[in-house]
């Protein structure tokens, strides 16, 4: 429980300073990190370090540092999110690691998720996912009262597990095949599970599915990998209820 | 006379909304068409303005320094949102939500704003429901309730510890459709860094693109500001490491006054700080003072045993526990409001009572919870807040107590606006955390999410709409005019002289020096001595920031440390702004605890005499003080009492 000192890391980092140059792997060596700080307070000393030796230091995505945000997005040892479960990157703590170890670091690596700097990638495929279809077609106003359509308690906790979902895109980063149905799916299930959703459940998985096809990521071949490195514990079973409504949908058309 | 008019309509509190919606102008759709907003931020108070003008017809430009809309510091808001529905027949009702408001406040917030966003509370859990926002329910299908701090009543909706998440989902899920239907056009790591004025209306803005460092112009017939809070002034808070104050401090030096700047919120339940390496503090939600108990040993050899290490928190029999806030507020016990919590906590750290090596935290404690209740339920109610305490910390809440400690959490002070959300340049808004609205002197728990979704779904879009008719024959900004020129030079001036010190000390150096001063003068207790000193403090800090800044990498590629010295260097002016409102403010009231103003019993001291207002700073130049404006408030529909929850 009480914090120990890591005398010495060594981080080994992709460094690319633009989309358009070319990447390579830096290697770094990092002094006195107490097990207590997070990753990220681990990132943030590096940096000051590179930055008092004149080295531009690493781009990382980071903002709300408590899991919820879903912005930070990093590939640590071969695992998005690093060599914890249920943890985003910025969750990781320095005590998941020894003494002495080479620590690597990489963007996420997809063809939809273009690298912008270092480890900061275009995550802009998921929002076209999304503003294709994953909302409810309500405006604002004019609305019933909340309680005149009762939901099954089972219903609303089902929904808000998968609503969970932060955006991140590890499920893609996790997958072979660059496959984005993790991240599909939960809005799926998130909105076909509530009365308010369901309506236009049909119509919302062709044209979310439509887009994330057109955008690049890869087909889904279950291979169970998204599900074991996404932080929110979204369960595959959401991908098997969006082939159901895509097929129905497909029936339907 | 002031020049502050708050333009807060005549007639009975429960009428004013009302008559005031039927006498404010209406654009026609034809008209909506040509009109253009700017709304600077997509947390719940911005998404929800961007989306509901939208909707409306007008053609709105959205920005956000995030990769996504979704990403605002609004996602992290865990315990719930107030709404005076009364679904629990516990007798709530619009004007007891108000009335707690008022009071929580401690008496410092305008009563016609405060019973507007308790009328239209309702409307926005039937909107969010509606959006598809999967709120706790019963058994039998009806939404489920629980209760916050400061009040009697449980009036509090919520998504698991999550329900800033799902709020903000179901607003950028309705942003996303209008941005499908090219209503919205959406600019994503965009900051804004100037507002632009002509004839003295606001008429856009200067932004920096954080992808490609390219300053752009926008133009627009409004400008809304949704930018959130400056509580990162203290450098270590809840808020996400993003959150800056600058749209709101460059508005205020453009014209916009900013009003109770030294108004900030220290919440009581946050992981305390584990060492110098920390970047931020995690916020612990209020809710689990529902069924978690606040303790810190009676005896301070105990307290000694725990600060070495040597015995655990199950070590400490109960009759040598002090459960302070059940003892000394009967009648609230551990749902006692916020600022009293955090008092409460320190007055016992500071005696020596402290539970952690630093001697630094109290205990929050489920033990009797969980043997009342079953682990399940309380798994069910907190079980994503306990895995994010024990990931954090290494510790399981279910088997040992958490520690706790108060940190910076909320502003309520920022930019002044009128009962129309306006601020004092006409066309420019505020809304959400940024404004300085309703919550005085303290806000209560669950009430800025619903603030935030007040002012964006059912306030702004009404009032906006009598600005903007009268601008219907204004055409479409150009954005090569000389103004736009000048604001544009300004901003790449501002950036150059940043990136061009070349210092020797990193941005963060300079931030964490800045943050200790706030926290040691400026935080959960102020005195005239301590504040006086802080003034000169920030000043020597600024001095030597603006000397020895080292500023890194390209002024045209994605720079975080760029944007991180632009930010602070906007902190060190607020962070002088606070500490100036608080000398003045030479009264005790929620959240602002000065030394000189307390009850006998150690509570804060209220001056109603001479601060029953809001204080208004004018900006009057780089090196000229700002000057001071009072707005008068008025109280009719409640009376001044002191604070009690005892
Ligand atoms: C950890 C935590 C828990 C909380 N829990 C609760 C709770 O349970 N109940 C409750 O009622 N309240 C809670 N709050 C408070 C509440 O979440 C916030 O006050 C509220 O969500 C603020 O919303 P907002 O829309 O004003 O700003 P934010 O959500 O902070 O959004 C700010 C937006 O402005 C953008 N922005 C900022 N500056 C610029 C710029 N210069 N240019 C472009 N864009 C910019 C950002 O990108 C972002 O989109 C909590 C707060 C925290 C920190
Ligand atoms: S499904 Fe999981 S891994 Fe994929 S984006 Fe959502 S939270 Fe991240
Ligand atoms: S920084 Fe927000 S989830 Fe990690």
């Amino acid at each position: 429980m009480a914090d120990k000192i890591l005398k010495k890391l060594n981080i080994k980092v992709w460094r690319q300073n633009r989309a358009s140059e070319k990447g390579k792997f830096e290697t770094y060596k990092i002094e006195n990190v107490s097990t207590g700080s997070s990753f990220l307070e681990m990132m943030d000393i590096l940096n000051n370090d590179l930055i008092e030796k004149g080295i531009d230091p690493i781009a990382y995505d980071h903002d709300c540092r408590e899991g919820i945000c879903g912005i930070c997005s990093l590939y640590i040892n071969g695992r998005p999110h690093g060599p914890d479960t249920e943890v985003t990157t910025c969750q990781l703590h320095m005590r998941k690691f020894k003494e002495g170890e080479t620590i690597v670091i990489e963007p996420w690596r997809a063809a939809a998720f273009p690298v912008i700097k270092d480890l900061v990638v275009d995550r802009i495929a998921f929002e076209k996912i999304l503003q294709a279809g994953g909302f409810v077609s309500v405006n604002t106003g004019g609305v019933p009262e909340a309680n005149s359509i009762p939901v099954a308690y089972d219903d609303a906790e089902e929904s808000m597990d998968a609503a969970s979902c932060i955006g991140c895109g590890a499920c893609v980063a996790a997958c072979k095949n660059s496959s984005a149905m993790l991240f599909v799916s939960a809005k799926i299930s998130h909105l076909a599970k509530l009365p308010q959703g369901k309506i236009e459940a049909k119509q919302r998985a062709r044209n979310m599915v439509a887009k994330m096809d057109e955008l690049g990521f890869g087909g889904c071949t279950n291979t169970g990998a998204c599900e074991v490195e996404c932080p929110k514990s979204i369960s595959i079973t959401n991908i098997a209820r969006l082939n159901r409504e895509y097929l129905v949908a497909r029936i339907s058309e | 006379m002031s020049i502050l008019e708050s333009k807060i309509p005549e007639g009975p509190l429960a009428e004013k909304w009302n008559k005031h919606k039927a006498s404010i102008k209406v654009v026609s759709p034809a008209n909506k068409r040509k009109l253009e907003v700017i709304v600077i931020g997509t947390g719940l108070g911005g998404a929800s303005a961007a989306a509901s003008l939208a909707e409306l017809g007008y053609k709105v430009k959205s920005f956000c320094y995030q990769d996504s809309p979704r990403r605002a510091h609004s996602i992290a808001a865990q315990g719930g949102i107030n709404a005076a529905k009364n679904y629990q027949n516990d007798n709530d009702s619009v004007f007891r939500l108000f009335h707690d408001t008022i009071k929580g406040g401690d008496y410092r917030s305008r009563e016609a704003n405060v019973y507007r966003l308790a009328e239209v509370s309702p409307n926005i859990i039937d909107q969010c429901v509606a959006q598809g926002v999967p709120f706790g329910r019963e058994y039998g299908g009806l939404l489920a309730n629980r209760s916050f701090g400061g009040v009697l009543v449980s009036r509090t909706f919520y998504a698991r510890g999550q329900t800033g998440q799902q709020l903000l989902i179901g607003a950028y899920q309705a942003l996303n459709r209008q941005i499908s239907k090219g209503n919205v056009e959406m600019y994503n790591r965009h900051e804004m860094l100037d507002v632009v004025k002509i004839d003295g209306k606001a008429r856009g803005i200067v932004a920096r693109d954080l992808i490609t460092g390219e300053i752009k112009r926008f133009g627009a017939h409004a400008v809304v500001v949704a930018s959130g809070g400056y509580g990162n002034v203290f450098f270590l808070s809840t808020m996400a490491m993003g959150s800056n104050g600058s749209a709101a401090w460059q508005c205020y030096k453009k014209g916009a006054f900013m009003a109770n700047p030294s108004f900030v919120q220290i919440h009581p339940t946050c992981i305390p700080v584990h060492g110098d390496q920390q970047s931020k503090l995690t916020l612990m939600s209020e809710s689990l003072r529902n069924d978690g108990r606040v303790w810190v040993p009676k005896k301070s050899e105990d307290a000694k045993k725990l600060q070495s290490g040597e015995i655990g928190a199950n070590d400490i029999s109960e009759e040598d526990r002090d459960y302070y806030l059940e003892r000394r507020y009967p009648s609230y016990g551990n749902l006692v409001p916020r600022d009293v919590a955090s008092r409460a906590a320190k007055e016992r750290c500071d005696e020596g009572y402290g539970v952690n090596s630093e001697g630094k935290a109290v205990f929050l404690d489920f033990r009797d919870a969980i043997e009342r209740l079953g682990k399940n339920v309380i798994e069910a109610r907190y079980g994503n807040l306990f895995q994010m305490y024990e990931k954090i910390t290494d510790v399981d809440p279910y088997k040992q107590p958490m520690m706790i400690y108060p940190a910076i959490h909320y502003s309520m002070g920022g930019t002044w606006v009128d009962y129309n959300l306006m601020s004092t340049i006409p066309g420019l808004y505020s809304i959400g955390e940024a404004n300085f609205s309703d919550h005085g002197g303290n806000r209560l728990g669950a009430s800025a999410l619903m603030q935030g979704l007040a002012d964006g779904y059912f306030i702004l879009p009404y009032t906006i709409g009598d600005y903007l008719a009268d601008e219907i024959m204004t055409p479409k900004t150009d954005v090569s005019a000389p103004e736009f020129e000048e604001v544009e030079k300004e901003v790449i001036g501002r950036l150059e002289k940043l990136y061009n010190i070349k210092g020797t000390k990193t941005v963060d150096y300079f931030h964490k020096k800045l943050g200790q001063v706030m926290w040691d003068h400026a935080g959960m207790s102020r005195n005239a001595e301590g504040l006086t000193k802080a003034i000169s403090m920030i000043q020597e800090i600024r001095k030597d920031f603006w000397k020895d800044v080292k500023v890194t990498g390209e002024m045209d590629n994605l720079n975080p440390e760029l944007e991180k010295a632009s930010r602070l260097a906007d902190f060190l002016d607020i962070g002088e702004l606070m500490v100036r409102d608080a000398l003045n403010r030479n009264e005790s009231c929620g959240g602002h605890f000065r030394e000189e103003s307390v009850t006998e019993d150690g509570e804060a001291k209220r001056d109603d005499k001479n601060f029953a207002n809001a204080s208004c700073w004018e900006f009057k130049g780089e090196t000229e003080e700002p000057v001071l404006h009072i707005e008068d408030l008025v109280f009719e529909n409640v009376k001044l009492t002191q604070r009690s929850y005892k």
